[in-house]
């Protein structure tokens, strides 16, 4: 299949990372750390979800990431399983994150949005079942075309995609770049040189680094090794970076800010609305956003 | 269509359009040191006489082919052949694949060894290997299997394992593999997941079908030694599928029936394990392959009297034998399995186990409309001692 325009969403074209361009370099000249919160679409329902987003906008968030629930999520731990379990039984779906991503794109327009998830439900919106024979990285490609298109008519500037590593997206990458999205990448501490080379050379966007060898959940420390791991990868790339998995604390977000311009929050906000009483959920996130962007002191919050 | 990649693993782990590396990036690299490990091993004469000798003295290979008579004569039709991987030391195929992994690992110098069972047969071959090497063994199982299999927990305990239960989803063998990848996900570069059937990324479903390839190059050699010539159709159970492609893989370009038989549960159309047979291409646990999953894309659970059989996806290189036909892929009901199960008992004293008797019973629908100098080779993938105790239950309820 071939795209043809009209098959191309509003971003397509030149703005491919504009967004991100924009918001990264504003970090990178002075400005303020961003804090990049991840929200689970339909967690803990879907019709919760459009206020948590601008919840955290309102309370200081540059961009949002937007998760689409798994049933099967292997880079994920307790917090964010029990999380996609209780959506998915709440009904939540591709939709509820595209409803999610059009809520936030209303209420901020040039803010970065990047919807995060697994590479199954994301295959699901396109026809998979059609005999090929493609190498199974190409398999992936034209099956997200569906979906990307949505994603770009909902104001999406990139997909994190959990399980597909470098060597199986180059179609993957193409699909979405046709539709103004960029595949955003991630390192991990164990990545190899040669890998981080390869990612720096096809990353737009940004890179996600992978703070610590291990899955999602608030950690008590940034990991002793990050500020070398940064090292390993800024001498490959001068792609924007940012870091997620175990930042938890407004003290991370001045830690890892000294090194990256970007922080990606998850299992911490999840718990945050979790352990909320059940009319609460809005004002606890909102609240958690002053915090760890540091418009609120922590001892005011408590 | 081409048949590249039927034979053999194309460079990037493919076949066709199935298999490949769907991993997260920490587990990248470890995956690529595997890889390596292996070539590096295949290449080894000293790996492969360790190999060898261990098969030999500690496993009890070679297994037999024994002949079944009395089955063969029941069922009126073909003579039927069983290769006897029941014999094989912990009683089934797995410790093939436990055995050679575990060499890996100590090449790899991993000092700490994870796996998923279901059945608990996987997790006992494990640790069977690991304390015949002194390797710490940590063994993720469902919190329902463990209830189901409550005698290979013990197993696994004698032989200084440590079975950590996994209470997420259906709690059975998916979920224990989600969380022993989340294990090797957090404790990589310590720690060799042993991958317990042809599934997973690669280089996984390639190691694993030439640790289990035994199976089937044996029973090529028997074969032509008993009758002069090779099968006319050879059948196995296939849950993650790596005692079907171990049995298939060295009849590949033999013109041999190849029969791959899955759980059909309470029937195709209610819960069931028939990824093949009723499911669609997807990505689960780092590969492109069939699932069972819903329209948002979202793996379902699976449903099988056996344990080994219950589990949502199948090794890639099937779903490629299927696409381009070289294999047949059927399925077997829970109740039609247990006929199976009491069948080959009666008639031939050997209990297998569950997973094998959908084999079984598959066989005992086709045999009958073949002639009798026609031999269909089924690969006894184990015994059903561990099974005694639901196949009672199961009997008790149904009434017999
Ligand atoms: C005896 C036996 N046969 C078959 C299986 C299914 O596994 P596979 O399809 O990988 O051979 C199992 C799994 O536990 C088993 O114990």
């Amino acid at each position: 299949m071939t795209h043809t325009g009209s098959d191309r969403g509003p971003n397509a074209g030149a703005t491919l990372g504009a967004r991100y361009r924009q918001a990264f370099a504003a970090a990178e000249s002075g400005g303020d750390t961003l804090v990049f919160p991840f929200l689970t679409a339909g967690f803990p329902t879907p019709e919760e979800t459009p206020e948590l987003i601008r919840a955290a906008l309102r309370g200081g968030a540059a961009g949002l990431e937007i998760g689409v629930p798994f049933s099967d999520p292997i880079a994920d731990g307790p917090v964010h399983q029990t999380a996609y379990t209780q959506a998915l039984a709440a009904g939540a779906s591709l939709d509820t994150a595209l409803d999610a991503v059009r809520a936030a794109r209303e209420s901020a327009p040039d803010a970065p949005l990047t919807l995060m998830g697994y590479l199954n439900p994301f295959l699901a919106a396109g026809a998979t079942d059609q005999a090929s024979d493609d190498l199974p990285g190409a398999a992936v490609g034209e099956p997200l075309a569906p979906l990307a298109r949505m994603a770009a008519d909902a104001g999406v500037d990139g997909m994190i995609i959990v399980d597909l590593p470098v060597e199986e997206s180059d179609a993957a990458r193409e699909v979405l770049a046709e539709h103004g999205i960029s595949l955003i990448y991630l390192l991990a501490p164990t990545s190899t040189p040669q890998r981080i080379a390869t990612v720096a050379e096809k990353a737009t966007g940004f890179i996600y680094l992978v703070s610590l060898t291990g899955v999602t959940g608030a950690r008590e420390q940034v990991a002793a090794d990050f500020e070398q791991f940064v090292g390993r990868v800024r001498a490959l790339t001068d792609t924007p970076l940012a870091v997620g998995f175990g930042i938890s604390r407004r003290q991370h977000v001045v830690e890892v800010g000294k090194l990256v311009p970007a922080a990606i929050i998850g299992s911490a906000l999840t718990n945050t609305i979790a352990s909320a009483p059940a009319d609460g959920c809005v004002a606890a996130v909102e609240q958690y956003l002053e915090v760890v962007t540091g418009r609120r002191s922590e001892e005011t919050s408590a | 269509m081409s048949t590249a990649g039927v034979r053999g693993v194309r460079e990037s782990g493919a076949f066709g359009p199935f298999g490949g590396q769907f991993a997260p990036e920490t587990l990248m690299p470890a995956l690529s040191e595997l890889e390596d490990a292996w070539e590096a091993a295949q290449t080894d004469p000293v790996f492969r006489a360790e190999l060898d000798a261990l098969l030999r003295d500690y496993v009890g290979r070679e297994t037999p082919l024994t002949l079944a008579p009395r089955l063969s004569e029941r069922l009126g039709g073909a003579q039927i052949w069983l290769k006897r991987e029941d014999l094989a030391h912990t009683g089934a195929h797995k410790i093939n694949n436990a055995i050679g992994q575990v060499l890996l690992a100590r090449r790899m110098d991993k000092p700490r060894i994870i796996a998923e069972t279901g059945a608990g047969q996987h997790g006992v071959a494990t640790a069977t290997a690991c304390a015949r090497f002194g390797i710490e063994c940590i063994v993720y199982m469902g919190a329902e299997d463990v209830r189901r299999q409550a005698l290979n927990v013990f197993r696994m305990n004698l032989l200084g394992a440590e079975v950590v239960p996994v209470e997420s989803g259906a709690r059975t063998l998916k979920d224990a593999i989600n969380e022993a990848i989340r294990d090797w996900v957090t404790n990589v570069r310590t720690t060799h997941y042993l991958i317990g059937s042809a599934i997973g990324p690669h280089p996984y479903p390639m190691i694993v079908r030439e640790l289990q390839s035994c199976i089937g190059r044996e029973a090529r050699d028997q074969m032509v030694e008993q009758i002069g010539r090779l099968p006319d159709a050879a059948i196995a159970c296939v849950g993650g599928g790596s005692n079907a492609i171990g049995l298939f893989h060295p009849l590949v370009d033999d013109p041999v029936r190849l029969i791959g038989v899955e759980a059909a549960g309470e029937g195709l159309n209610a819960r069931h394990a028939a990824t093949l047979t009723g499911g669609s291409p997807g990505v689960l646990h780092g590969t492109r392959t069939y699932v069972l999953q819903n329209d948002d894309g979202q793996i379902t659970e699976a449903h099988s009297i056996s344990a080994g059989l219950d589990y949502p996806g199948v090794g890639p290189e099937h779903a490629w034998l299927m696409q381009t036909e070289r294999a047949e892929y059927v399925s077997i009901t829970d109740d039609e399995a247990l006929d199976g199960l009491k069948l080959l008992s009666e008639t031939e004293g050997i209990i297998p186990a569950l997973e094998t008797a959908h084999a079984i019973a598959y066989a005992a629908k086709v045999a009958p409309a073949m002639s009798q100098d026609q031999h269909i080779l089924i690969g006894l993938s184990g015994r059903g001692d561990k099974d005694v105790e639901i196949v009672r239950d199961a009997l008790a309820q149904r009434g017999g």
